[in-house]
């Protein structure tokens, strides 16, 4: 029996559940975190009945209870609130932000695995051989590397030095899809090269163990080469630990880029966040953590659907 | 090899520099987004920095010395005994969306100002006016309670501009003034366009076109300056950086003040720091010089009080505690306080953060234990300044001629002095400048005398530009980016 139908329900499931515990969470924590957005709005000139004034004008005057039915009941319809300091719905600055950070994080989980993937399964080819080893060297130094140092060598060099590419900034997908990714190359580059290294070191281990079953094994009895076992066999078995770790690594890009968006000056989710939490703009903060949790469970969802297209064993198992 | 030559033809395009630019466009670095466009509605020193004097204007204006000059005033009589002021407003005025300006929308101005539920940060600004009226459509009267010799200067501030009643609402996304350039475009998180308009009543300005981009890491903006991606940084955030910068022949670094008192600021209401002994202890611990030099990389003038040393009215006082531990240890003595352990917290401008560690090694050396604690600046101004939990602090006071927060009741640092209140209310009052000039010398020796904070240093305007750029302010009289006289030069 086909059980595809099913699990999509019980994900479904699992995701409203989620959602809500995370929209109760993030409200709860937030309401006990010190700092008053309209004291941060008005600065230390203002008067009490000014900043009185700005708390009423921002809905904060009401009861926490009343802030957090009316909070939540407006995301059921997709209602996200106003932003406290910049007075725009908080869902339309998330949105404009993602066209940066969507693009940003795909273009660099491309590129690592684009990297990573066939760097790590030809390691694991050439195991203990010269190439295994220098790769596997170069995979630690990608891990220990830091994105934002890297970022910032990228910037001096690429920008800097040689003007190839500009040293920061986003003019916006209007502005032509060029333009747009000139703009996204070094930090894309910057995120990819740590993610692809770790991805490397995850897909050798993985075609390494894939080398080791029985269909190989009987691959190779048919009179298949050793590399075309590999690729054709081991490795397609192997990137279901690969497809995982890539879905970790997305969430991960998606608000996680904050310090090379800091780095290029890109008007991404991260630096949105980082803001919004620093001039205590709670409702945007709530917000941004509720769509990036549907982004994270969404990803995990995907992930498993891919399983089980990577592996036709596991859509009937458990019948 | 199809894909080889592709990649090849990515590569090369990505690479294509972009179109040159046209000189009369201006790309300026900041390093904080406002959080609104309305200066009518936020404190933040990025409102100002964008859109005083280049989108809004008030009836006048602070010119690159501090002096008042006309605005949309073009000029104002004051009666004998400074409480009526007479402003001839300009004619032909249009607003950005095409309304015009009259008397009416002064009025509405200082009515919204000063309503009950105004957010303005600056409402203080306003207390002094008894009422405001239109004596005919370019003709404006306000009236004082009493005479305020800042009145005029308060009135050039950002705080208070003129609005008008169909845009007012909508300012803080689409503001809506007087000045030679609209906002045509704002990319939260990025940058704020601003373009030339045709029907502004004055000078034409050279500039057509001005982009503002957001740019907070210390790292990037050196990048960005040198990469040429942005023209002119007024306000630049890496002082680290500033020697290297001074090497590129395309560049200019110019150093200029602020407003900006940088204090180490005390809790007077907590023992032992309510005993004027262990205040004047604190301040001959500190060498100014050193938290200079570690906090700014030496830029930066050091102060005795809570002045401007560029002000006409400034009276040097940093020799009253000359950097002396013997001394300081003295006076703990004296004052009976042994092994003080005291708290501060520092807020996040790297001149406080870097400052701090230096003024903490120096009390200690003196004496004082000082635990420093990193604080954010939602929990500063909760924790700090509406709580006042805390024994000391670093901030820079960036208003102008703010020296009166010490008259203020229940302010942060808890001073209470009935004679320095006295000398305020006489300045207040003084209709001619040396009379007032006189009060606040003595003001500032009051507050220095009783050591009520440390007094730093003031904070320095570092700006970088293109070398061929004219007309940018070298000092800071009031936190704006007037760009009306900026040009590229041939």
């Amino acid at each position: 029996m086909n059980t595809t139908p099913a699990l999509v329900l019980r994900r479904l499931i699992g995701l409203a559940t989620t959602l809500l515990l995370a929209a109760f969470v993030v409200f709860a924590v937030l309401s006990v975190l010190p700092g008053d957005p309209a004291a941060v709005m008005l600065g230390v000139g203002a008067r009490p009945d000014t900043l009185a004034a700005l708390r009423a004008e921002m809905g904060l005057d009401r009861p926490v209870a009343v802030r957090f039915v009316s909070w939540t009941g407006g995301l059921f319809v997709g209602d996200f609130g106003v932003s406290h300091t910049y007075g725009v719905p908080v869902l339309d600055l998330v949105l404009e932000r993602a066209a940066v950070s969507l693009p940003l994080a795909l273009l660099a989980a491309g590129g690592a695995v684009f990297v990573g993937v066939p760097l790590g399964a030809l390691a694991a080819s050439q195991r203990g051989g010269v190439l295994d080893t220098v790769l596997m060297a170069l995979a630690q130094v990608g891990i220990a590397v830091p994105s934002f140092w890297l970022a910032i060598m990228l910037s001096l060099v690429f920008a800097v030095g040689l003007d190839w590419l500009p040293a920061g900034g986003f003019p916006g997908w209007e502005a032509g899809v060029w333009p747009g990714l000139r703009a996204l190359f070094l930090p894309a580059l910057a995120l990819a090269l740590p993610q692809g290294a770790v991805l490397a070191r995850v897909a050798r281990s993985a075609v390494l163990e894939a080398l080791h079953q029985d269909y190989v094994l009987t691959a190779r009895m048919k009179g298949l080469s050793k590399g075309a076992a590999l690729w054709r066999h081991a490795l397609p078995n192997a990137l279901i630990p690969v497809a995982t770790v890539l879905g970790l690594q997305l969430a991960f890009l998606l608000t996680g880029a904050i310090v090379v968006e800091n780095v290029f000056y890109l008007p991404g989710v991260g630096r949105l966040l980082f803001q919004a939490i620093a001039q205590r703009d709670l409702i945007t903060v709530q917000g941004i953590v509720v769509l990036v949790v549907t982004a994270v469970v969404c990803i995990n969802f995907v992930v498993d659907l891919t399983y089980l297209w990577l592996d036709p064993r596991l859509r009937t198992r458990g019948a | 090899m199809t894909g080889r030559m592709v990649g090849a033809a990515c590569v090369a395009l990505l690479l294509a520099a972009g179109a040159a630019r046209a000189e009369d466009t201006l790309s300026v670095g900041m390093v904080l987004e406002p959080p609104v466009l309305d200066p009518t509605a936020s404190a933040a020193a990025a409102v100002d920095e964008i859109v005083y004097a280049n989108v809004f204007e008030g009836l006048v204006r602070i010119g690159p010395d501090g002096g008042v000059r006309p605005g949309l005033a073009r000029s104002w009589t004051v009666d004998g005994t400074g409480t009526v002021y007479t402003f001839d407003l300009e004619e032909n005025v249009l607003f950005q969306d095409g309304t015009g300006f009259d008397a009416d929308d002064v009025l509405f101005t200082f009515k919204r100002a000063m309503a009950p539920d105004s957010t303005n940060a600056q409402k203080t600004i306003f207390d002094p006016i008894e009422k405001v009226e239109a004596l005919d459509p370019d003709t404006v009267r306000i009236t004082l309670k009493e005479s305020r010799s800042d009145f005029l200067f308060n009135m050039g501030q950002g705080d208070a501009v003129i609005v008008a009643e169909e845009s007012a609402k909508d300012n803080r996304t689409h503001p809506v003034g007087t000045g030679p350039f609209k906002v045509v475009e704002w990319r939260k998180g990025d940058s704020v366009r601003l373009q030339r308009r045709d029907d502004y009543w004055g000078e034409p300005v050279a500039l057509r076109e001005v982009t503002f981009h957001f740019i907070a890491d210390p790292t990037a903006a050196s990048s960005a300056m040198l990469a040429g991606d942005v023209d002119a940084y007024p306000n630049f955030p890496a002082p680290e950086s500033l020697d290297l910068l001074k090497t590129d022949p395309r560049l200019k670094v110019v150093v200029g003040t602020t407003e900006g008192e940088t204090i180490l600021a005390i809790n007077n209401r907590r023992p032992p720091l309510n005993d004027v002994r262990v205040r004047r202890a604190i301040s001959y611990a500190i060498d100014r010089q050193a938290v200079i030099q570690g906090a700014y990389f030496g830029y930066g003038t050091p102060i005795g009080s809570h002045f401007a040393p560029h002000d006409p009215a400034y009276v040097d006082l940093t020799g009253l505690y000359p950097h002396d531990f013997a001394k300081a240890r003295d006076l703990l003595k004296e004052a009976g306080v042994e092994n003080l352990k005291l708290t501060m917290k520092l807020p996040p401008p790297s001149y406080a953060r870097r400052g701090g560690e230096i003024v903490a090694a120096e009390l200690k050396e003196a004496g004082i234990e000082v635990e420093v604690v990193a604080v954010e600046w939602a929990q500063w101004l909760e924790q700090v300044f509406q709580n006042h939990d805390f024994d000391l602090t670093i901030v820079s006071h960036t208003e102008p001629r703010d020296i009166n927060i010490y008259a203020r009741d229940d302010y942060y640092f808890g001073y209470d002095s009935q004679a320095f209140k006295d000398l305020m209310a006489k300045a207040d009052a003084a209709t001619d400048v040396k009379t007032r000039d006189d009060f606040l010398k003595q003001a500032q020796r009051k507050i220095a005398e009783d050591a009520v904070n440390a007094f730093l240093f003031q904070l320095p305007k570092l700006g970088v530009w293109n070398a061929r750029v004219e007309g940018l302010w070298t000092n800071s009289p009031i936190q704006a980016n007037d760009l009306t006289a900026v040009h590229w030069a041939e």
